[in-house]
């Protein structure tokens, strides 16, 4: 097969891809685009086969190993629960981050099967371009293994900070620029491989400073990086599927991690800078004076919620955490058979991942138009008779619009305190992560339902 | 004078992510996690040069260091790019309009 063909091919993959994605745009043409995807991956495999043409005993056992990833995976696809996607997708992209390591190191090794030069003279725009893939996908690779962690629960969720973390960073981050261009000058293969030495510590110190409810951020990050990655070694190999992919890739993750900084209404910086939640330690204590609640049962919150003619749901990790979903759906089902108008309302960064919320409740067969984000919904909580919070609760402080003092003042809440009753699942009155009081806790018209918000709802479903 | 091919590739990058850009804006929310997984799932086209990175060399000694870590990428993108396209489908096979029958 020719160069020239075999570019095209690569260029319709890189095609399929970007109709992959464009797919998402509705649920409607998702499936479609998925199988995009698919076909596009199948001829970029399928053209690579032809192109080297060399159907020796080696390409069995490529077609061997690749069939023993594929099992692995295709298993894993279908054994996981959907509660544990933020802990896959995690060790999905450390798995991206380590295979474009391995493929820089061979080219690195073997320089001259990519026409790259010999080694010891490789051209220096592909060595930049190797050591940069290589650098980026093994901060991909240590960066997402100590998130999976930290979803897993495997490492305790809370930032782990010392003094001096960020100077660190920041002398490492110079020392692997100052390596790459020693790496250049000299040829050693030495620096190269502490070059990616120093990059897997990268990401680990890049990562343990992170909170757990900053996992939104943290996933669309690491999501960004694996695309760069792959960029840097499509510009190495001169795969435009690589690069389109790379770029299309490393863009999704950049937007997603912005649009969950905007959810929480911090700087992108201030969340990679970390240690958010044991800073205000002072305002928690000083909310400690025993305020009134009111303390409902299950009995209550089903009348409650029978006699209304409208009731917005509004989900959080907690729900994940509980598996409360498909119980949710079942109390939905009952109240609708009375004739309440059930809607769900969802914060962008409810969850540990974005889109966490709709995946399960998607599982639990709740219809997807019937699931609202927060500019959609908002105004309607204002008409809605009750709202029933389950496992939120930052995202449903009010103060954050009214006390600028807040550390969560001006992030973006369901006006969740407008609608008549507000009811709240949650354990206890403990803080929410971000280690403030909620304020709707104590409101006239809240009414506390203090259980595992699987076991409330259930028994919520007996009573009505 | 002629163009560096490097041009050429970059001229792609800059332009796949302007398209990368307008294309993931219009992403529905609520699909934010398939997208996760499925841009996971294409990022792993990199197993094209970790082929061509298995397969170089002569064909008396396959397993060449270099050719190892072709290998190695290739499981693990092959996880990726089957776990990701499939997972993301089993989501989206999730995803129901109401039923009109009520």
């Amino acid at each position: 097969m020719s160069a020239n063909l075999l570019a095209i091919f690569y260029l319709i993959s890189g095609v399929l891809f970007i109709l992959a994605l464009r797919g998402l745009s509705s649920p409607e043409t998702s499936r479609q685009g998925n199988l995009f995807g698919i076909i596009g991956m199948a001829i970029a495999i399928g053209v690579t086969f032809l192109s080297v043409g060399n159907f020796s005993t080696g390409f069995l056992y490529v077609l061997g190993f690749l069939l023993i990833g594929g099992s692995i995976g295709a298993f894993i696809a279908y054994k996981i629960p959907m509660t544990a996607m933020p802990e896959l997708v995690a060790g999905f992209h450390s798995l991206v981050g380590l295979a474009a390591v391995f493929v820089a190191i061979s080219a690195f090794l073997n320089p001259e099967v990519f026409n790259l030069g010999s080694p010891g003279n490789i051209k220096i725009a592909s060595l930049i371009e190797m050591s940069l893939g290589a650098a980026i996908g093994a901060i991909t690779f240590t960066g997402s293994i100590i998130a999976f962690l930290k979803l897993r629960g495997i490492m305790s969720g809370s930032p782990i900070t010392f003094l001096g973390q960020h100077f660190l960073n920041l002398a490492l981050g110079i020392i692997l620029l100052g390596l790459i261009f020693y790496l250049c000058k000299t040829q050693i293969s030495t620096w190269f491989w502490i070059i990616i030495i120093i990059s897997f510590l990268v990401g680990v110190l890049l990562i343990i400073p992170i909170g757990g409810a900053d996992m939104p951020v943290v996933i669309s990050m690491l999501n960004s990086y694996s695309g760069w990655a792959a960029a840097g070694i499509g510009f190495t190999l001169e795969n435009t599927a690589l690069i389109i992919t790379g770029a299309l890739v490393g863009s999704s993750g950049a937007i997603l991690s912005y649009i969950m900084c905007k959810g929480m209404n911090r700087s992108f910086f201030n969340v990679i800078l970390g240690g958010f939640g044991g800073t205000d330690q002072s305002l928690s204590a000083k909310g400690k004076e025993q305020k009134p609640v009111k303390n409902g049962n299950a009995d209550d919150a089903a009348f409650l919620m029978k006699n209304a003619s409208s009731v917005i749901i509004v989900p959080g990790y907690g729900m994940a955490v509980a598996q409360a979903q498909h119980a949710l759906r079942e109390m939905v089902d009952s109240l609708k058979k009375n004739g309440v108008k059930v809607t769900y309302a969802i914060h962008p960064v409810a969850g540990r991942m974005p889109g966490h919320m709709n995946v399960l409740l998607a599982e639990a067969n709740v219809p997807y138009d019937e699931v609202f984000e927060l500019e959609e919904i908002n105004n309607d909580f204002a008409n809605c008779d009750v709202a029933y919070v389950i496992g939120a609760n930052d995202v449903t402080n009010p103060v954050a619009k009214t006390d600028p003092q807040s550390p969560i003042y001006g992030m973006p809440i369901l006006d969740v305190e407008k609608s008549k009753s507000v009811l709240f699942v949650k354990r206890s009155l403990s803080p929410g992560y971000a280690g403030i009081d909620n304020d709707l806790f104590y409101r006239d018209n809240t009414l506390m339902l203090f259980a595992d918000a699987k076991k409330m709802t259930e028994d919520i479903i007996k009573n009505l | 004078m002629e163009i560096d091919p490097f041009i050429f590739r970059l001229s792609i990058f800059i332009l796949s992510i302007f398209i990368g850009y307008y294309v993931v804006w219009s992403v529905t929310p609520s699909l934010h996690t398939p997208l996760m997984s499925v841009t996971n799932a294409i990022s792993s086209v990199i197993i094209v040069g970790a082929i061509i990175a298995a397969l170089a060399g002569n064909s008396v000694n396959i397993f060449d260091t270099a050719n190892i870590f072709g290998f190695l990428a290739i499981i693990l993108a092959a996880v990726n790019i089957f776990g990701g396209f499939l997972v993301t489908q089993r989501m989206l096979a999730m995803y129901k309009k109401k039923k009109k029958d009520k």
